[in-house]
């Protein structure tokens, strides 16, 4: 008795193998022709992005509105969070997801005393 | 047909009724496997887009912004302060800003009140409008023409029209913001007609941001001064974080996966053991069953990495990324609704393909050939 017969299949297992690879191939080309298809437009959305954003000043991403240290994370201090009170404790949920601002700006700490 | 084809075939066929045989246990490790191929393309793709995304968007930002500082904490900026940066080599532009945050009671959302610069003629307001962002307009269920009312902590009420919307494309940095003239502004929130929330400055040069920041450092020292470079950094570091974070969650799961994998794969079950004895005894040779048994794992590798990468696309760039929502959402009310610009890296494609099918295949190779290599007769007892 073949394999297949014995596995109750009515096509051979490496047909059934190859049609299933061959169709997750087939969504993954598909998907990658998707890509391909967005790129255009996403580049131009993400160009009169950004004009908006050179056009308002914008400095930050809207992502996370739920705190005024998330909301404009690279203008708040590390402080920020903790300044509610002494020994405040942190509460926000995004708080525990976004880094400590530590990129502290070095431009002042580098300033000589030339022009 | 060539012969080898037609030997690899017929492995493959004899593989895949071995791996039929058992049903339940095999498709329940594919389906987990899949998972796992799918959460870790999901955390990968959405890192990889968002990152490319802030990148792009705030390379618009102002390239340096100085804040007043006082014990610690963010202070005015006054006029003073303006007129004391005067004119520096390099810097073409010099503007106080006016934004600051509004929590709104009717929507329990904070907005963000911002007055558009005076050189901006595309959102110029008259007192009483208002330009309202998509997450906003959304929540407040705004159309242009309608009115916006926004009461302060004192109790003052602000009525504004609104005279457009911002384009909802543009939500990842705008959801939030609600833009006003400076006299509404100003009278909303108190502020004396000579102080700034902070200082935007606009330099010609990229190469020359750093020393610019430098020399206005020098010129008003209790200022922080945060260049663009600085913001794309933060965001840079905040979005590996938040990847390293998910991942860091997920590790617990992935190990059991792990575990599960090395032991599917590794410890041959005593009934496998005695097939391969019997295999062995009817001809079969050592590469032949090795051949067979590295067609299983295969199939079960490579669909499980398939599957679970084309459903991770299809999460991250037709759903945005729905499942991660409610991580990222925290407890903003105000979420933006923004797409996703699709891309597929194939590095990253081939990392996740390494990780999820080698690891997989070498744990299956070594008990494998230890068995095959064993005496059929040992095998069988």
């Amino acid at each position: 008795m073949m394999a297949r017969e014995r596995a109750g299949l009515k096509v051979r297992g490496s047909t059934a193998a190859a049609a299933l690879a061959g169709f997750l191939v087939f969504l993954a080309a598909a998907e990658t022709l998707h890509a391909a298809l967005a790129a255009g437009p996403g580049r131009e959305r993400r160009e009169a992005t950004r004009a908006l954003t050179t056009q308002l000043g914008l400095t930050d991403l809207a992502l996370f509105t739920e705190a005024r240290y998330t909301r404009h994370r690279s203008l708040a201090d590390l402080h920020s969070a903790f300044q509610d009170a002494p020994m405040a404790m942190e509460h926000f949920p995004a708080g525990s997801l976004v880094t400590p601002q530590r990129a502290f700006p070095d431009a002042a700490l580098r300033a000589g005393t030339g022009d | 047909m060539p012969p080898w084809f037609e030997r690899h075939r017929l492995l493959i066929d004899f593989a895949v009724a071995s791996l039929l045989r058992r049903k339940t246990r095999n498709g329940g490790l594919l389906a987990v496997y899949t998972l796992i191929v799918f959460v870790l393309g999901s955390i990968m793709l959405f890192g990889e887009a968002i990152r490319r995304e802030a990148a792009a968007v705030l390379s618009g930002a102002p390239e340096v912004t100085a804040q007043a500082m006082r014990m610690g904490r963010h202070d005015f900026s006054t006029r003073a302060d303006i007129q004391k940066l005067g004119r520096l080599l390099g810097i073409t532009h010099i503007e106080g800003r006016l934004w600051g945050y509004h929590y709104d009671t009717a929507s329990a959302a904070n907005y963000t009140l911002q007055v558009p610069p005076a050189e901006d003629s595309a959102h110029a307001l008259a007192p009483g409008e208002t330009i309202v962002g998509e997450g906003v307009a959304r929540l407040r269920k705004l159309t242009p023409g309608g009115y916006l009312f926004l009461v302060s902590a004192e109790g003052k009420l602000l009525k504004l029209k609104v005279k457009e919307m911002l384009p909802s494309a543009s939500a990842l940095v705008s959801s939030d913001l609600v833009l006003v003239s400076e006299p509404d502004f100003r009278s909303f929130c108190g502020l004396d007609p000579d102080v700034f929330t902070d200082i935007g400055m606009r330099v010609s040069n990229p190469q020359e941001v750093s020393k610019a920041a430098e020399k206005a450092a020098l010129r008003l020292p209790g200022f922080r001064f945060v260049t663009r470079a600085d913001m794309l950094r933060t965001y840079e570091a905040l979005f590996s974080w938040r990847e390293g974070l998910l991942l860091a969650v997920f590790a617990g799961a992935l190990l059991a996966f792990v575990i599960l994998a090395w032991d599917k794969a590794s410890g041959l079950s005593a009934e496998e053991r005695r097939e391969i004895g019997i295999l062995k005894g009817i001809g079969w040779d050592t590469g032949d069953v090795i051949a067979m048994k590295m067609w299983e794992g295969g199939l079960i590798s490579v669909t499980a990495f398939l599957a679970g990468a084309v459903l991770a696309y299809g999460h991250v760039f037709l759903f945005s990324a729905s499942l991660l929502e409610p991580v990222l959402k925290g407890w903003s009310t105000l979420y933006p609704r923004f797409p996703l610009t699709p891309s597929v890296d194939a590095l990253e494609l081939s990392t996740l393909a390494f990780f999820s099918i080698v690891p997989y295949m070498a744990a299956i190779l070594v008990p494998v050939w230890r068995a095959a290599s064993a005496d059929p007769d040992a095998a069988m007892r």
